[in-house]
């Protein structure tokens, strides 16, 4: 997607000493100058806007092996020795570990309902003709134009009354109920571009409808899977607004950014523990940025497809 | 794509299948409806071999698969959702089965609510300025990257040398949790150990240092800031795309023309792409009206609410559960509102190329 925005940029170091081809040129000598001033601009913006970036994240992760004391006396300097025990301290007294496993578990189980309930529905909803295909399909895309909040009350004593309040599989389930509408807008759209001579020969060779979906069209909507797959991965690890709605009872049942609000919340003014905090931070996004940063093209991808809806 | 029932429906001519008088006998309705609900493998025979069986397989593999998702989605999605409306007008605490009817109560109450006109103009300021402001960066950054980087040869525009890298790096806030993004700067702009204040001392300019971004008059500006931060990255990348995609001979003809920069970009990359700017608006605008992750966890103890914060507040700490839900009503309305008003506004013919 982003791979073709600017060919000339890979080109590495190279002076071009002879200056721009003049035929691309019809003003030259007004036009060279121009260049220069706007690109020591360019660059300057440009830089100020990584330092901006990423220069918060890197404060915090480089505090998070200062003592505590450095962190309060000198919060601009680097670390005076490295603090180990703050990620041992993040880990095991403030429950990092604990949360870390529990978003897993739940990211593990809502991630496979979403994906596996996703391409069905939108599976059927694009190859199959039935009576309320569309209204089934305006059904799910509605979901997409109302805000969260506007559910959120009602949906709290919806999982009371069904016993799911404050649980896992009860988190699971939302979650997987609240991505569905992307993921099968995402999908349908997928899976009518896929061809479908395929789709006919498996018939006739017999294959029943189940394993056509399993073994033919999952492995060659695989793109697009994927796409969706990190849109929701991201969606699900990072999903701050329903555990702390729904899932608010029990400290040991937090997930991830709920226990790390919980832990900066609970930091007194006087006996706050910053080097714990921030190495939990630093916990949580280290996995996130390793996963990023190897697969930045897909990542990106999946996640601005989100604002293609 | 029609909603009717499939036209695969077989015509109900006798046809053999097993070779003349091998015809296994006509199956009831009742067989064929109740094969609905088996799986192919456990289907008689008989059932099995009877011309309709191919619509009952294609129904039962259509229901099968949509139960599921559909049963979640209703439930959990949909079923709230409705309910809100009605919630909305009732004076429901949350606690308990009972409530009354108010009707349009809860939405008068909230004409004389100081504190949800305060939490209003907040969400209100923050959807105005924080698309305006973030993809204002976000398309001059792309443009940047884009074409502003020196002439080559061969090339009528070429990107800054790195551009790649550029957009790794600015897309990063992206991929981090609101919440740890919240906590991040909540740590920045705190007061004593914060690198704002120090910053600032560092300077010279300790005079500006706040004592409290985080509550009174400040809090509006730093949220809005932290918005912005955290999805300029991602219109870069979005906007690259978009730009990447108008054809290069667009650009050499602007350039054969005498276009400078601000020219090709005011003329020709921006009326290209607005499409993809209109739609990351709306997102942004969404964006802009969530905000409860940032609020709730970067003035933690109240003081400054937006809307969705203040549905919080209302229904999990103060009982006032139908209060609430008009709050949400009234969120759902300004999305509408806004997302109705922008797709109007800003259409315009369809540029092809």
């Amino acid at each position: 997607m982003t791979a073709t925005a600017s060919p000339g940029t890979a080109d590495g170091p190279r002076p071009a000493p002879q200056g721009p081809a003049p035929r691309h040129r019809p003003g030259a000598g007004g036009g060279r100058s121009e260049g220069g001033v706007l690109n020591v601009f360019a660059h300057s913006f440009l830089i100020i806007w990584v330092v901006m970036a990423v220069g918060p994240v890197l404060w915090i992760v480089l505090s998070s092996l200062k003592p505590t004391g450095d962190i309060t006396g000198s919060p601009f300097g680097l670390p005076t020795g490295v603090e180990w025990e703050n990620f041992t301290t993040a880990w095991t007294e403030a429950s990092v570990g604990r949360y870390a496993l529990n978003s897993v578990i739940v990211l593990a189980f809502s991630l496979t309902g979403t994906m596996l309930l996703g391409a069905m529905a939108a599976y059927v909803i694009a190859r199959y003709e039935f009576f309320g295909n569309r209204a089934v399909h305006y059904l799910f895309i509605g979901g997409l134009m109302f805000p969260v909040f506007l559910a959120l009350v009602p949906l709290y004593f919806v999982m009371d009354n069904l016993g799911l309040l404050n649980t896992r599989p009860g988190l699971v389930l939302v979650y997987i109920g609240y991505s569905l509408p992307f993921t099968i807008f995402f999908l349908t759209a997928f899976f009518r571009t896929l061809p479908g001579a395929v789709h006919e020969a498996a018939t006739i060779d017999g294959a029943s409808h189940t394993r056509i979906f399993f073994q033919i069209m999952l492995p060659m909507a695989k793109p697009g899977l994927v796409s969706i797959g990190i849109f929701n991965f991201l969606g699900h690890w990072n999903q701050f607004v329903l555990p702390r709605v729904l899932n608010n009872a029990d400290e040991e049942n937090f997930v991830l950014p709920q226990g790390l609000a919980s832990l900066m919340v609970q930091q007194g003014s006087y006996d706050a523990n910053w080097g714990a905090l921030y190495a939990g931070l630093t916990i949580a996004m280290l996995p996130i940025l390793v996963v990023y940063l190897s697969f930045q093209r897909q990542v990106q991808a999946g996640l601005t497809a989100g604002a293609l809806k | 794509m029609d909603t009717q029932v499939s036209p695969v429906v077989d015509p109900p001519t006798p046809a053999s299948r097993g070779g003349p008088g091998a015809r296994p006998p006509a199956v009831s309705r009742v067989a064929l409806a109740a094969a609905l609900l088996l799986p192919p493998r456990l289907t008689p025979e008989s059932v099995r071999y009877d011309r309709r069986y191919r619509t009952v397989d294609r129904y039962r593999f259509v229901c099968w698969f949509l139960a599921p998702p559909l049963l979640i989605y209703t439930v959990l999605v949909i079923w709230p959702f409705l309910q809100a409306f009605f919630y909305a007008m009732t004076d429901w605490t949350g606690f308990g089965g009972e409530f009354s009817m108010v009707w349009s109560g809860n939405f008068s109450r909230m004409w004389r609510d100081d504190a949800f006109w305060d939490a209003l103009a907040n969400s209100l300021v923050l959807l105005v300025l924080a698309p305006v402001i973030t993809l204002a960066l976000g398309l001059f950054f792309a443009y940047m990257l884009n074409a502003g980087g020196r002439h080559r040869r061969s090339e009528s525009v070429g990107g800054v040398r790195g551009a790649a890298f550029y957009k790794i790096v600015y897309f990063l806030p992206q991929v981090l949790s609101v919440a740890i993004i919240a906590i991040v700067w909540a740590r920045v702009f705190s007061p004593r150990s914060g690198l704002v204040n120090t910053g600032l001392e560092a300077v010279g300019l300790g005079s500006l240092a706040q004592d409290n971004w985080l509550g009174g008059s400040w809090a509006r500006w730093v949220i809005l800031l932290v918005l912005c931060w955290s999805f300029v990255g991602f219109y870069v990348v979005l906007f690259s795309a978009a730009m990447a995609a108008v054809p290069r001979d667009i650009y050499e003809a602007a350039l054969l023309d005498g276009a400078g920069r601000a020219a090709t970009f005011f003329r020709v990359t921006f009326p290209l792409t607005w499409d993809t700017v209109r739609t990351g608006w709306i997102y942004m605008g969404i964006q802009a009206l969530d905000a409860f992750a940032l609020v709730i966890v970067m003035v933690p103890r109240g003081g400054f609410d937006v809307l969705p914060t203040y549905l919080y507040l209302k229904a999990f700490r103060e009982g006032q559960a139908g209060y609430a839900t008009a709050v949400g009503v009234v969120l759902f309305l300004i999305t509408l509102v806004f997302t109705l008003v922008m797709m109007r506004v800003g259409r315009r013919d369809r540029i092809e190329f």
